[in-house]
């Protein structure tokens, strides 16, 4: 009953933000504050997919390419050319905004199946080559990751820092860093979806015909949402690889794009605080089943079918309606035309 | 509404009889393998007129929409919009020019609200300066609140002022009709074409579709309808064209259609 009480609209950011600060509150180790913190830097990605899958309609099947490519260009610029955290960051997000352009331009002109079977062949190319190109990314071995460095200072798991004058293990710092920058990519996302430019967003996906003749240039804004979601994963992608210090071409393999898909689609198409609802089960699905680690991918698979028969909308979506049925059952019937 | 609507009219109905014809379409003609949908098909619209385009299932009504808007190339002949060819243009740059319609088979956008589908007209006329939205910059808030306002006020001018914040998908089929007019003229155009407005509205419904066309079309804004209901379109146009396989069967004031002969034997009367 308490439930039926809650405001018709919850402002989602300072609950999520009340959220991440109490998730450290209830971790009992710092096992699980590096599983808070994965989660949070893979919500941020899905998030930015979201944009592309769920408001924009365009499902793509090799977003953990962009994923990687940012993690690589990070782990190599910053490796084996001695560049310091934040130009390799931003350096990677270029090359992928310039990549995703490029390869936008012809594949966004495609629809439906054609659209997914073009992007999974982009996104199986570049772990591709990742993989073969070992003299620069040390091939399926993978490549060590030098530390984050902010403003001149290392952010390192394994060292404490004075904060305020307290003592902070590296490692509740690198969670408050995720969770920052995982309400940083909320708020980017609301701000857009929310927008002349989120509107005709939407609208490709809602009636292509009809945004066209309202003057909605579409194929543009297709474009641009392709760019910004894969930016989206090139930046969290390059944050990724500097916390986990290691890293191999499973992060953009086609197995982790069905990963970030799957996210999308369990936690609820074109619902921001849906995804990452989606992202926090499925990383916690292989902690809790690590007996059946062979069969993570069957698992996933299986979830996005069952998802997609059951609740197409997705978790939360569905949640919600369900919670706004209950309310207004006791109601009056709702009001007529006129 | 009426006065903001007054105030992008160039012409006002005095000035359109000597004016030049805002629309004019020549020769075109469209076939879609062996079926010539539009054939060889000329007629001119002036600025402020209520111009009816009618004729038996299948005539090509929907297709001459689809040339005019740019939604399909014609093979032969032109448009021309304000003096200007316009025949191939995209509909994204035709809407730029005040070309604006509705759909015979509705187009709203089912994962909008009412008043986001209505926004979504303003497009062009709003600021979308990437950064400005990324940040949600002060001038971005206050240009969505007056398209916000904007919109609000279309809906009601159309009569869904109860769906304002409604889900579109949980609106009823007629106020989605309406809907899909407010968001056309979100956009402010000098020309509407509504592809069967009447189509599915019960006598009631279809009364205040009468009243609305003539709202607009007081506004300065000329009026393309195709439509089956004879009533409506007798009682509103000021000429009709009268289309058959793809031909002009017939073109006049509602008297003179009433009167053809051809239009007797081969539509009315059929
Ligand atoms: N995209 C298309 N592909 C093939 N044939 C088409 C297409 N669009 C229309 N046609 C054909 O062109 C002819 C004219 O169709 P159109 O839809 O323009 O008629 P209409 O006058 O709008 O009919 P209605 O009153 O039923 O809406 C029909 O024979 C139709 O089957
Ligand atoms: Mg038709």
């Amino acid at each position: 009953m308490a439930l039926l009480r809650l405001p018709e609209r919850v402002p989602g950011l300072p609950v999520l933000a009340l959220v991440l600060l109490l998730v450290p509150l209830f971790l009992g180790n710092e096992f699980h504050l590096d599983i808070a913190t994965q989660i949070a830097l893979i919500a941020a990605t899905v998030v930015g997919l979201n944009l592309l899958v769920g408001y924009g309609g365009q499902v793509s099947l090799g977003h953990a390419a962009f994923f990687g490519m940012g993690a690589y260009a990070s782990a190599i610029l910053t490796g084996t050319y001695g560049w310091t955290s934040m130009p390799a960051l931003l350096c990677g997000a270029l090359l992928v905004a310039v990549l995703a352009w490029t390869l936008g331009r012809p594949i966004l002109r495609l629809k439906g199946h054609y659209l997914s079977m073009a992007t999974l062949g982009m996104g199986i190319i570049i772990a591709i080559v990742i993989n073969n190109e070992g003299w620069l990314t040390g091939g399926p071995d993978g490549l060590a990751v030098e530390p984050l460095t902010v403003l001149g200072a290392e952010l390192s798991i394994f060292d404490h820092y004075s904060v305020l004058g307290l003592d902070v293990s590296g490692a509740l710092l690198w969670y408050g860093l995720a969770a920052l920058l995982l309400l940083l990519a909320v708020w980017i996302a609301r701000n857009l979806v929310d927008s002349p430019i989120g509107r005709a967003l939407r609208a490709v996906h809602g009636s292509e015909v009809a945004a066209r003749v309202v003057g909605v240039d579409t194929a543009h804004y297709k474009l641009l949402i392709f760019v910004i979601s894969a930016v989206y994963a090139s930046v969290m992608g390059s944050f990724y690889a500097h916390y986990t210090g290691f890293i191999t071409p499973q992060v953009a393999s086609f197995e982790h794009s069905i990963e970030l898909i799957t996210m999308v689609v369990l936690g609820g198409m074109a619902s921001t605080y849906g995804v990452i609802l989606g992202a926090v089960l499925l990383m916690l699905l292989p902690q809790l089943l690590t007996d059946f680690q062979d069969y993570e991918m069957m698992m996933f698979g299986l979830i996005l079918m069952l998802t997609m028969i059951f609740m197409p909308k997705g978790l939360l979506p569905t949640l919600s309606e369900a919670l706004k049925r209950l309310r207004s059952r006791p109601a009056t019937a709702p009001a007529g035309q006129e | 509404m009426n006065q903001t609507l007054q105030q992008r009219d160039e012409m006002s109905s005095e000035d359109a009889v000597q004016a030049a014809p805002l629309l004019a379409v020549r020769g075109l003609s469209k076939a879609f393998g062996g079926v010539h949908a539009v054939d060889e098909l000329s007629f001119q619209i002036l600025p402020g007129q209520i111009y009816a385009v009618i004729g038996p299932n299948g005539a090509g009504k929907t297709t001459l929409f689809n040339l005019i808007t740019g939604l399909y190339q014609p093979d032969q002949g032109g448009v021309s919009l304000k003096g200007e060819a316009v025949q191939g243009l995209p509909p994204e740059r035709l809407a730029r020019l005040g070309m604006s319609r509705t759909f015979q088979n509705l187009q709203i956008c089912m994962n909008m609200t009412a008043l986001e589908n209505v926004m979504l007209g303003r497009h062009l006329h709003l600021k979308r300066n990437f950064l400005a939205v990324l940040l949600r910059w002060p001038s971005l808030r206050a240009s969505e609140r007056t398209c916000r306002a904007q919109a609000e006020e279309l809906i009601r001018f159309v009569g869904c002022g109860d769906y304002v914040n409604a889900e579109a998908a949980a609106m009823p089929y007629g106020a989605l009709k309406r809907l899909e007019i407010a968001r056309a003229l979100a956009t402010q155009p000098s020309i509407l074409l509504l592809d069967e407005p009447a189509a599915g509205l019960n006598s009631t419904e279809t009364a205040a579709l009468e009243q609305l066309i003539r709202k607009v079309a007081a506004g300065g804004i000329t009026v393309v309808l195709v439509e089956h209901d004879m009533k409506l379109v007798m009682s509103i146009s000021d000429r009709i064209l009268v289309l058959d396989y793809g031909r002009k069967l017939a073109e006049g004031t509602p008297r003179e259609i009433r009167d053809n002969p051809d239009v007797i034997a081969a539509y009315l009367g059929g």
